[in-house]
């Protein structure tokens, strides 16, 4: 088996982990998203409350 | 309720996967045979191993839900198979770029692990249309779970079939991570391994509140508006 | 159970004899492929795992239409929620509706499989058999399993058409691999060696975990 040079072989090293981060983060942020959603709809809740 | 210890454990993931990497990068040697690529294998196995486990854990969680009748149960098994869904992406992904690297193509069909990997993955792509075609809440909580049975008792027969199937090439390298792992090696792969599991974990417990809340929150809304 | 089993049984058979709805479909669809294949292969006849391959996936494929229509006459004639009220046992449900499968794809396998043999395969069919026929029946086994567990989960969502396929196929893929090696050294020009004990084991293991599964978790199905 071929062993590349190193350079080379680091793009494809790095190209994996980015994937795995990158994963990470995006799961991160959608969750980020639902709790923005939750905290939102509990606001318009308290509103709702308040007014009465 | 589900977000109990989440903070720790996430600091322990944290740690863990900190660590791992520097122990990729600083402390395990360079493979004689693939060189520095074969450290890709320290992201792509242990997502493997984790997905798969958690797929065979939304079958366990499945059967809880069949026999309790307690959706929170269900509400476990779903999160589980996402996660591992996601994770999948993940395996392929990086699977894909360790073929491009180590032998010229995108895709090889010689690793068994791989191969069963991308059946499971068609597999449970189906998780989601099944799910969600059906409208009645009781009843797709019900079918979800037995999906969720079926293909987790699936998971270790495709594996061993393909398995058998590829015993004929040659095993190539991924079957290494059974046993002949050098000390340094192993170490930093079980480190990995267990950043991994770490990070399913959290992520779940992160998901599972969420989602917690937010149903939490549609039945206080429906309640205010019926009493309004 | 046996004999609600039977009941519903021999209704599905009779409709299907009046019918004729599903396994000539199945026939037809089959002889289509091998024409497929010939066409898309640029072959006239093929021989070992070639032969082997073209047969089974052509054979999986039929079954998705068999499976696709398996609680067709239930859900056409709104029996379905019929179904659903009467007290029928869930169990006797899966055991009528898989041996149903099965049946049906053993007569379509009578006609696809000598046809094949006529069509393209190079060796002929008579070095094939016995070993052919248990390869048959056990693969016909996990296939009427896994179908009818298949064919209950997809039959009550809006989607139906488009979920069997997908759901059936990758969980039929060990059925398929052991299939399709089995017969790979029945079919080759020279008598090969065979190793079929190995592929026979793992076609009865399949066929025994999801012959089981699917009796525990029928009764979580298709009730209200």
């Amino acid at each position: 088996m071929p062993a590349l040079p190193l350079d080379e072989a680091g793009k494809y090293v790095a190209g994996a982990y980015v994937v795995f981060v990158a994963l990470i983060l995006v799961y991160v942020a959608i969750i980020g998203t639902k709790i923005a959603r939750i905290e939102r709809e509990i606001s318009a809740i308290v509103a709702a409350e308040e007014d009465e | 309720m589900y977000s109990k210890g989440l903070a720790p454990l996430a600091a322990a993931t944290a740690v863990t996967i900190t660590t791992a990497f520097t122990l990729v990068f600083f402390y395990a040697p360079n493979d004689a045979d693939q060189g520095f690529i074969q450290k890709i294998f320290y992201v792509h196995v242990p997502m493997a191993i984790v997905a798969l486990g958690g797929f065979v854990a939304g079958g366990v969680f499945a059967i809880k839900h069949l026999r309790s009748g307690d959706s929170s149960w269900d509400l476990r098994s779903y999160v589980a198979i996402h996660l591992s869904i996601i994770l999948g992406v993940g395996v392929l992904a990086t699977g894909a770029i360790w073929a491009k690297a180590s032998w010229g193509h995108w895709w090889v069909w010689d690793e068994p692990v791989l191969v069963s990997f991308l059946v499971v993955f068609l597999l449970y792509c189906v998780y989601y249309p099944l799910r969600f075609s059906i409208e009645d809440p009781g009843r797709q909580a019900r079918y979800s779970s037995v999906f969720a049975i079926a293909a987790g008792a699936f998971v270790p027969l495709n594996f061993v079939a393909v398995r058998m199937a590829e015993s004929f090439t040659h095993p190539r390298v991924l079957s290494q991570t059974g046993g002949d792992l050098p000390g340094d090696m192993r170490l930093t792969f079980l480190v990995s391994l267990l950043g991994m599991v770490l990070l399913f974990v959290t992520l779940w417990k992160l998901e599972l509140t969420a989602k917690h809340a937010s149903m939490q929150l549609k039945k206080l809304r429906n309640r205010a508006r019926v009493a309004a | 159970m046996i004999a609600a089993a039977r009941t519903i049984l021999r209704k599905d058979l009779l409709i299907e004899w009046r019918t004729k709805e599903s396994v000539p479909a199945m026939v037809l669809f089959s002889i289509t492929v091998y024409v497929l294949f010939h066409f898309g292969l640029d072959r006239d006849s093929l021989d070992g795992e070639l032969a082997s391959g073209v047969l089974w996936v052509t054979l999986l494929l039929a079954a998705v239409i068999g499976v696709s229509r398996l609680f067709a006459a239930e859900r056409e004639q709104g029996g379905i929620d019929g179904l659903l009220l009467s007290p029928v046992d869930r169990t006797a449900l899966f055991v009528a509706k898989a041996v149903a499968l099965f049946l049906f794809l053993t007569a379509v396998e009578l006609v696809a499989v000598p046809a094949f043999g006529l069509l393209l395969l190079g060796p002929g069919l008579g070095g094939a058999f016995p070993e052919l026929l248990a390869v048959l029946v056990l693969g016909n086994l996990g296939v009427a399993a896994v179908g009818a567990l298949v064919s209950a989960l997809a039959a009550e969502t809006r989607a139906h058409e488009l979920i069997v396929p997908i759901l059936l196929l990758p969980l039929l893929v060990p059925v398929l691999i052991a299939c399709a090696q089995a017969t790979e050294p029945l079919f080759r020009q020279e008598a090969g060696p065979e190793d079929l004990g190995r592929w026979l084991g793992l076609l009865t293991l399949y066929d025994v975990v999801f012959v089981l599964l699917s009796v525990a978790v029928f009764d979580f199905l298709l009730e209200d």
